[in-house]
């Protein structure tokens, strides 16, 4: 057996065959990030019985359902506070969170900034294709100012988040962003944050050709994938300005920040409890 | 006596305190929440009392992450709890929702104020009894108690968790806030014979579906962690829970959801008949106000009118039965502007009547007296 068919083998053995073909459309770059995580929980030897996966809804959102492990298909926006819930009463567990761009930072917003500065001991696979892909193509947190997306016909007058930038004001001790360009920088970032602790978010820059790049010049999925590759531009140092994301422009991209020995929640209510019990 | 377990005996304590250390003595070992008035003091509590028993508690950001944590909690197999009042229960809908659908069992406590919007945030109302059902989209059944001394907010806890674990449901613990903030002298018992009376959740038999029912209609629980490749969906789903979005799949679902309560419902059913027997009115009555409604029972007895009163502890399912079975005329004496009065009409082959007040303070014994004067005429 060649090392790619036994690559294959593992990855089939994480997924929940049975429920193929998926949801998502021909070209989505879901799979692609999906793909990168199983190859990352592989290579990472993650037993699978410790490795929970939670999504919220969107097509992002619909990941949950298609990995064979213990996972969770929840509500919109709340993917994060029900990991926690589960990190949190067992912290022997790995939670990954893989939900979207809207399900993450709009309705899921609070939960995403509160959970960061908690630092649970999470990992975030946020896919950010700039729209709401399963409603149809509405702008969302992450649209460019003047994309076109049905619910902005004129162009975008809304502000997209800065990812990264928010997650690094927050002290999360792991920030990188790839596109579904870069499949092995990709894999080789979700490969390290799955062996960090604490709050670790992996944003990827993904295609969604249905619903975005067809009102946006960029028809197919090639022409998306064209556009990550001669954008992007890999500084891990990059500043505030660098890392935001405008309408056909540059795309900054790298580990922006990695940091260990922060104390994750988990580890703090550790002492929360010796406290106690030694008062008590 | 086991580290951070209180001892047998006497203790002076509000609801609020009453209803965390119920929960801890039926069992609970995590609670996430979000401080609202007037059920804070059921958190502070928490956040005293289980890092003493190597329990979780945290401090959410809003009351959605709150019901969100507790569900993920419960799939590990945590006996888990949040508390709240009316404005945290409508931002909890939705996921009280998904814990109906996904079968999470959890236990949710609203400390009830005055309402709508933000009302009367440290006074008593009785406004959401209809939420506590229908607060959620769709058609479902869940377990509503509500107790109506503090001996009986500590001790009903039990049931609460039991209910929760047994059907694999949401229970609301409704209590008010005139029961959250008021102090009584309780008495606990040993913790070993409330343990004894713990119901665990059943475990699935070997190469059992995660949502092929029992004969009961509840299907056993797998756990995170277990290997089982567990998928819990909010969409409507199948035996392997897997999304199936036909309207064969919704029907059968839905269905079970609603008959495993109802088939239940005399399990689940608690009423106290309080000087019934012989009654040619009976006052329904709940919760705190119950208390001023039996006072006021008692001074129509003196009169010589036929006075009675059924206290409804369990509010959902409806325990129908019990009106059904009287032919005395009823009055419903509740703190909203008439919700378990309809309920009550629904099943009475005799007049009802409202005896309503929109909250903020209890009715007093003499105004019942004087319904019970007017009706008994």
């Amino acid at each position: 057996m060649s090392i790619f068919e036994d690559m294959r083998n593992k990855q089939e053995e994480l997924l929940r065959t049975e429920r193929l073909p998926h949801v998502w459309c021909p070209g989505c770059g879901i799979g692609i990030v999906l793909n990168a995580f199983l190859r990352a929980v592989i290579r990472r030897k993650i037993d699978p019985e410790k490795l929970v996966v939670v999504s919220g809804i969107g097509c992002t959102g619909r990941t949950a359902g298609y990995v064979n492990v213990d996972s969770f298909h929840t509500t919109h926006g709340r993917a994060i506070p029900f990991a926690t819930g589960i990190k949190f009463a067992r912290p022997d567990l790995n939670v990954v969170v893989f939900s979207g761009d809207g399900d993450l930072f709009a309705i899921g917003g609070n939960h995403f900034v509160n959970a960061a500065r908690r630092n649970h001991d999470l990992l975030i696979i946020a896919v950010n294709n700039f729209t709401y892909g399963m409603t149809g193509g509405q702008h969302g947190p992450t649209t460019p100012t003047g994309a076109y997306t049905t619910t902005t016909p004129y162009g975008n007058p809304d502000r997209p988040f800065n990812i990264p930038h928010l997650a690094i004001s927050l002290g999360v001790p792991f920030v990188a962003r790839w596109t579904t360009y870069h499949v092995n920088q990709l894999q080789n970032s979700i490969y390290k944050a799955l062996g960090m602790k604490g709050f670790r978010l992996v944003e990827i820059i993904s295609q969604c050709p249905t619903v975005y790049g067809r009102r946006n010049s960029m028809k197919s999925p090639l022409s998306m994938m064209e556009y990550f590759q001669k954008n992007s531009i890999i500084k891990p140092n990059a500043s505030f300005e660098e890392m935001e994301l405008t309408y056909n422009g540059k795309i900054v991209v790298g580990e922006f920040r990695v940091r260990t020995n922060i104390p994750t929640y988990e580890e703090r209510f550790d002492d929360v409890i010796r406290r106690a019990q030694n008062e008590n | 006596m086991k580290k951070g377990y209180l001892k047998e005996g006497n203790y002076f304590w509000s609801g609020d305190i009453a209803a965390a250390e119920g929960a801890i003595a039926a069992g609970c070992r995590f609670y996430a929440g979000y401080p609202i008035t007037p059920s804070s003091e059921i958190a502070e509590r928490m956040a005293l009392r289980l890092p003493q028993l190597g329990g979780k508690f945290i401090e959410m950001e809003d009351e959605i992450g709150s019901i969100a944590a507790i569900i993920g909690a419960s799939w590990t197999g945590e006996r888990a709890m949040t508390a709240t009042s009316g404005p945290g229960v409508s931002l909890m809908n939705e996921n009280l929702g998904l814990a109906v659908m996904t079968e999470a069992p959890i236990v949710v406590v609203n400390a009830m104020r005055g309402a709508p919007s933000t009302g009367l945030p440290t006074l008593i109302g009785q406004g959401d009894l209809m939420q506590a059902h229908y607060g959620s989209q769709g058609s479902y059944e869940l377990v509503t108690l509500y107790p109506s001394t503090i001996q009986e907010t500590f001790d009903l806890m039990l049931h609460a968790f039991n209910f929760a674990e047994k059907y694999r449901v949401p229970v609301m613990y409704l209590i008010d806030g005139l029961l959250a903030h008021m102090y009584e002298s309780i008495y606990v018992p040993p913790i070993e014979e409330i343990e004894k009376k713990i119901v665990h959740r059943k475990r699935p038999k070997e190469g059992q579906l995660p949502y092929e029912p029992d004969e009961d209609l509840v299907p056993p629980m797998p756990l995170i962690g277990e290997g089982r490749n567990i998928h819990a969906t909010g969409l409507t789903h199948d035996e392997r829970g897997y999304p199936d979005l036909t309207p064969q799949a919704q029907e059968k679902l839905v269905r079970r959801l609603n008959e495993k309560i109802l088939k239940h419902e005399r399990d689940i059913w608690i009423v106290e008949e309080y000087m019934t027997e012989d009654a040619e009115t009976i006052v329904v009555s709940f919760g705190g106000e119950a208390r001023a409604v039996k006072a006021g029972v008692d001074l129509a007895r003196k009169e010589g009118i036929k006075a009675g009163m059924l206290r409804l502890i369990t509010i959902w399912p409806f325990p129908w039965e019990y009106i059904k079975k009287y032919t005395a005329d009823f009055v419903v004496a509740e703190l909203n502007y008439g919700q378990m009065y309809h309920k009550v009409k629904e099943y009475a082959e005799t007049p009802v009547h409202k005896l309503t007040k929109m909250g903020g303070e209890i009715h007093t014994p003499q105004e019942v007296l004087k319904k019970l004067r007017e009706v008994s005429q």
